[in-house]
């Protein structure tokens, strides 16, 4: 038995990488630094790692020979999940280009209104060691970020700042939803401010705070419910703050239809006050690789994701090539679902022949044609994964010696049976 | 295999050959001497045509976050030029920011074998040496970025020695698997995050007090002492302001003969004479070059058209963001260590400005004497995506041509250039030694940039052809370590190049000190940011190739 220390994560988004696991043979139990998403998914057992066929168990090389055939006789397949580490999307990307598939990764409607903003108008951001280090205000706006980072209070705000003198008098203000635990108090007992709405006046609330760092003058007393009194004086608070931050899950905004709006309010509002004082934006979106397939996406296409290759190029499309969509259009003609993270995350429902590259342990209501169980990047092979804030990728380690493939591997096996069958025919 | 290039006229300045008819030899990837009585398997008739090295960018934006920010923001440049895959090549798309295996095609289609990535930050280099993996043919490396991060400037305020300071460099170079040090406004990127809008060589940080002409001074004494080949590589002071010729010239002047590699130096050689307040100091840059051997530069030539610019600058470029076209940009500031500026351009050649950047990018190409001092880059994308290079070749090679494009550009900035008056042309050893056997060198290559016996066969073989531009843009042949990868201007074969790095030595306490305050202020362990030897090489695609330093571990 060994305890391995400082191990980053992939599941969490932020990078966290002060665990410490202990390791038992194949079983992983994290003994220090865990969390309600981190530990659950570094304990999770491999289940059953033998691939199936239409649930039945086959060996590594028939699984693979059987989802090459299947791949070969396809016109336009969907790779949908995309979950995995760089090396994993490299080889995705490969065999999708060859496929002439559309690739879609898990958590892009939510990534969408980021990348939406991005696109038109652009933003300025910051990372996470900027705001542990020089943050004086943080304004949340639609989302209850402990409920999505459960560390990130202790470990970025509530911490050691090297040009805040304390760093427990930095102001929190929540904007929208209401922190749903206690993470968000500083330690010296100085609760957040809570200015809350409902989600859906979360854009009318933007839009006004926006025209009041601005300097417009509002008509009304009130926005969304709340008066617009307090909101001039989070403008103020904007204004006079050295460095403040302004974070957002673009998942937790979903709930508006274009919702990137929400997002694109935001980014020019912070340019606005970068007229005066300085302010970022801290876009938090992506766990399981959700980053990792928009930056590999990004270098080796161009386009962050939703990506086809049908006609022999990369072409993106944010809404037409959304897995959901495409299959129940009947635009695909069969489903390729890599997730080698997540057990649960199972793909969508569908009577297309279907192929499972997926975490060890997954488990289905119908078991797929093809059911391949991979290891996972971090605890059964070293590989690459981004962080939330799109900068820092991390490095991740190989604790045990499960004997389970990486998507890379199969993926790439895949690839070159297609490729096999392709020169053959 | 015994590869023999008959009859060639061959420019390799490496070894002081310029024009000659040689045959050259080379089997299993390296040049070798006349064989005995050993078969050729293979000869290529090179009659008529030019054989050079491969060339080498030594400052592309070819790998790193930045750069993908700016292939992420701009789909619609992207849009217009897509590239279908083949039988041996992977799709992707082209123009300002290719993808990455693009890039790596369009480099050796046009007899490019090596790119170097100028602004590799540490914490994010990682990112640039994964998207330098995904870059077929060509090797790569590069420079990692120092001088706005927060622990060097601790370290400056707190007076500690040049030797702490060579420690921290040496472990910053082996932590990011750099080959080279590269300062951005010195101290600017950091002084933006305290809200300083602009600092000026001797203009103080407001928390550290540090200028930025004392991180140059300190850094460039760092890679000097350690032995790094390659000089302190520069992006100064207020690029892009009116009247920054003069920080520049002092630039030079201050740093007491120490090497130091001036770059993208058109973007810093600007005066404000005139009715716009806006002029050409290429004469002055040049006329300092030209003095002081210590200095070497390359240009930043930029070209009509199109572009995005991605900078490490965050600064300045959030000062040009008023500039965007189309009208989009991203700022940002990143975790203690640097920051990036993205923002698209369209430089016109009937915008006054635009015009006489262009000018002053090749008053300076035409006024520095000394072509091993001087690099042909557009600093891609930033001035022009690299593509354009052919097109820059003959600019420079071909004077009547240059006249004529003079003709149309704005007709203020037409009389404000000495360019019509300036009658070089550039020969083909020049461009030889600028895009080859003078990278090498300033970049400390080993068996690269040259044809001698012992060299690795990169190899580009042109057509002589009056017009520069076509014969540029369609070599050949070219051969990426023995192999041929290129035929007539498409390639035939693709194949994983290797990327370049140094190890100076230092000595490993520097890592207690560091480990404190990664521990106290950063969100990484210094163990984890650390770049290991099999993140580059586990794929079996990546190699590592190390060149020597006085101070080698
Ligand atoms: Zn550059």
């Amino acid at each position: 038995m060994a305890v391995i220390t400082e191990v980053p994560s992939p599941f969490c988004g932020v990078g966290t990488d002060d665990l410490s696991i202990q390791v038992d043979g194949i079983a992983l139990k994290v003994v220090a630094y865990g969390c309600a998403v981190n530990t659950p998914a570094f304990e999770q057992a491999i289940g059953d790692s033998n691939p199936r066929l239409a649930g039945k168990s086959v060996s590594l090389e028939v699984a693979v020979t059987q989802a090459a055939t299947l791949l070969a006789q396809t016109k336009q397949p969907v790779i949908g999940g995309c979950a995995t580490d760089v090396h994993g999307m490299r080889a995705l990307l490969s065999l999708a280009d060859r496929c002439g598939a559309v690739i879609d990764n898990m958590g892009f409607n939510a990534a969408r209104n980021n990348f939406l903003a991005l696109q038109d108008s652009g933003w300025m951001n910051t990372t996470l060691a900027e705001v542990k280090n020089r943050c004086d205000l943080l304004l949340v706006v639609g989302t209850d970020l402990e409920a999505i980072v459960p560390r990130f209070f202790e470990r970025y705000l509530w911490n050691e700042a090297m040009f805040l003198d304390d760093s427990r008098q930095r102001q929190v203000i929540y904007l929208g939803k209401p922190p749903s635990g206690n993470a968000s108090t500083s330690p010296n007992g100085q609760k957040a401010q809570v200015l809350a709405c409902d989600d859906s006046a979360l854009p009318e609330v933007v839009g006004v705070l926006r025209a009041l760092v601005k300097g417009q003058p509002i008509r009304a007393d009130k926005a969304g419910g709340i008066a617009v009194a307090d909101l001039q004086s989070i403008a103020d608070k904007l204004k006079a703050a050295k460095y403040g931050v302004v974070t957002w899950g673009a998942g937790a905004l979903g709930i508006n239809s274009h919702a990137e709006l929400i997002v694109q309010t935001v980014s020019e509002m912070i340019k606005d006050i970068n007229k005066g004082t300085r302010c970022s934006g801290l876009p938090l979106a992506g766990k399981e690789g959700d980053l990792t397939a928009n930056q590999v996406c990004g270098w080796t296409t161009g386009y962050p994701a939703r990506v086809r290759f049908s006609k022999g190029y990369p072409e993106y499309d944010p809404y037409l090539y959304d897995t959901h969509r495409m299959l129940a259009n009947g635009e695909a003609d069969a489903l390729v679902w890599v997730n080698a993270f997540n057990v649960k995350a199972v793909p969508p429902e569908s009577e297309l022949p279907t192929i499972v590259i997926g975490r060890s342990g997954m488990t289905f209501a119908k078991e797929p044609d093809v059911f391949i169980p991979v290891g996972t990047p971090g605890i059964d092979h070293a590989g690459h994964a981004y962080r939330t804030d799109n900068v820092v990728a991390i490095r991740l380690l190989k604790l045990r010696e499960s004997g389970l493939p990486s998507t890379g591997e199969v993926l790439s096996a895949i690839e070159a049976e297609v490729q096999g069958v392709q020169h053959a025919n | 295999m015994l590869i023999k290039l008959t009859g060639g006229k061959v420019y390799d300045p490496a070894s002081g050959v310029a024009g000659l008819i040689q045959n050259v030899y080379f089997k299993d990837g390296r040049i070798i001497d006349k064989p005995g009585d050993q078969p050729v398997d293979k000869e290529y008739d090179c009659h008529g045509k030019v054989v050079m090295s491969g060339a080498i960018d030594m400052h592309t934006h070819i790998g790193g976050g930045k750069g993908n920010i700016a292939r992420t923001m701009l789909p619609e440049d992207h849009r217009q030029d897509p590239v279908p895959r083949t039988n041996i090549t992977r799709s992707g798309n082209g123009h300002a920011m290719p993808s990455t295996y693009v890039t790596g095609y369009r480099y050796a289609e046009m007899g490019y074998t090596a790119g170097f990535e100028p602004a590799v930050l540490p914490i994010n280099a990682r990112q640039a040496h994964m998207e330098m993996a995904d870059i077929p043919i060509l090797d790569k490396g590069g420079y990692v970025m120092l001088g706005s991060d927060d622990y060097f400037l601790r370290m400056l305020t707190a007076k500690k020695d040049q030797k702490a300071i060579n420690d921290y460099v040496a472990f910053t170079i082996n932590a990011a698997k750099a080959i080279g040090v590269k300062v951005v406004n010195p101290g600017g990127i950091n002084a933006f995050k305290f809200n300083q809008r602009k600092l000026d060589l001797d203009e103080q940080n407001v928390h550290y007090g540090v200028t930025p002409r004392q991180i140059l001074q300190v850094l460039a004494t760092a890679v000097k002492e350690l032995g790094i080949s390659h000089p302190l590589h520069v992006h100064g002071c207020n690029l892009g302001v009116p009247g920054n010729m003069q920080t520049t010239l002092d630039t030079i002047q201050g740093i007491g003969g120490l090497p130091l590699h001036l770059t993208h130096i058109q973007f810093h050689s600007y005066g404000t004479e005139g009715d716009f307040k806006f002029s050409s100091g290429a004469a002055q840059i040049a006329e300092a070059v030209n003095k002081n051997k210590n200095i070497t530069i390359d240009v930043g030539q930029i070209l009509f058209g199109q572009t995005v610019t991605a900078s490490g600058d965050n600064m300045r470029q959030h000062a040009n963001h008023k500039f965007a076209n189309p009208n989009k940009w991203v700022v940002m500031d990143i975790e203690c260590d640097a920051g990036c500026g993205v923002v698209p351009f369209k430089y016109q050649d009937q915008n006054f400005v635009n015009a006489l950047q262009w000018a002053i990018g090749l008053e300076t190409f035409l006024l520095v004497d000394d072509p091993w001092r001087i690099f042909l880059t557009t600093d891609h994308p930033n001035g022009a995506p690299f593509t354009s290079y052919p097109h820059l070749i003959r600019l420079l090679m071909d004077r009547t041509f240059r006249n004529e494009v003079l003709a149309t550009i704005h007709p203020e900035a037409q009389k404000m250039t000495t360019l019509a008056s300036i009658n070089r042309e550039y020969t083909l050893d020049e461009i030889a030694i600028m895009t080859r056997a003078g990278a090498a060198k300033l970049i400390g290559l080993k068996e690269r940039g040259g044809l001698a016996p012992g060299y690795w066969a990169d190899i580009t073989i042109y057509t002589d052809n009056v017009n520069r531009e076509a014969m540029f843009s369609k070599p050949d042949y070219v051969f990426k370590d023995g192999e041929l990868v290129v035929v007539d201007g498409k390639v035939v074969k693709t194949k994983w190049g290797t990327t370049h790095i140094a190890k100076p030595n230092y000595d490993a306490s520097v890592e207690k000190d560091l480990k404190d305050y990664f521990d106290r202020y950063l969100t990484m362990k210094l163990g984890n940011f650390k770049i290991s030897d099999d993140e580059i090489t586990e794929d079996e695609r990546g190699s590592l190739t190390v060149h020597p330093t006085k101070t080698a571990i």
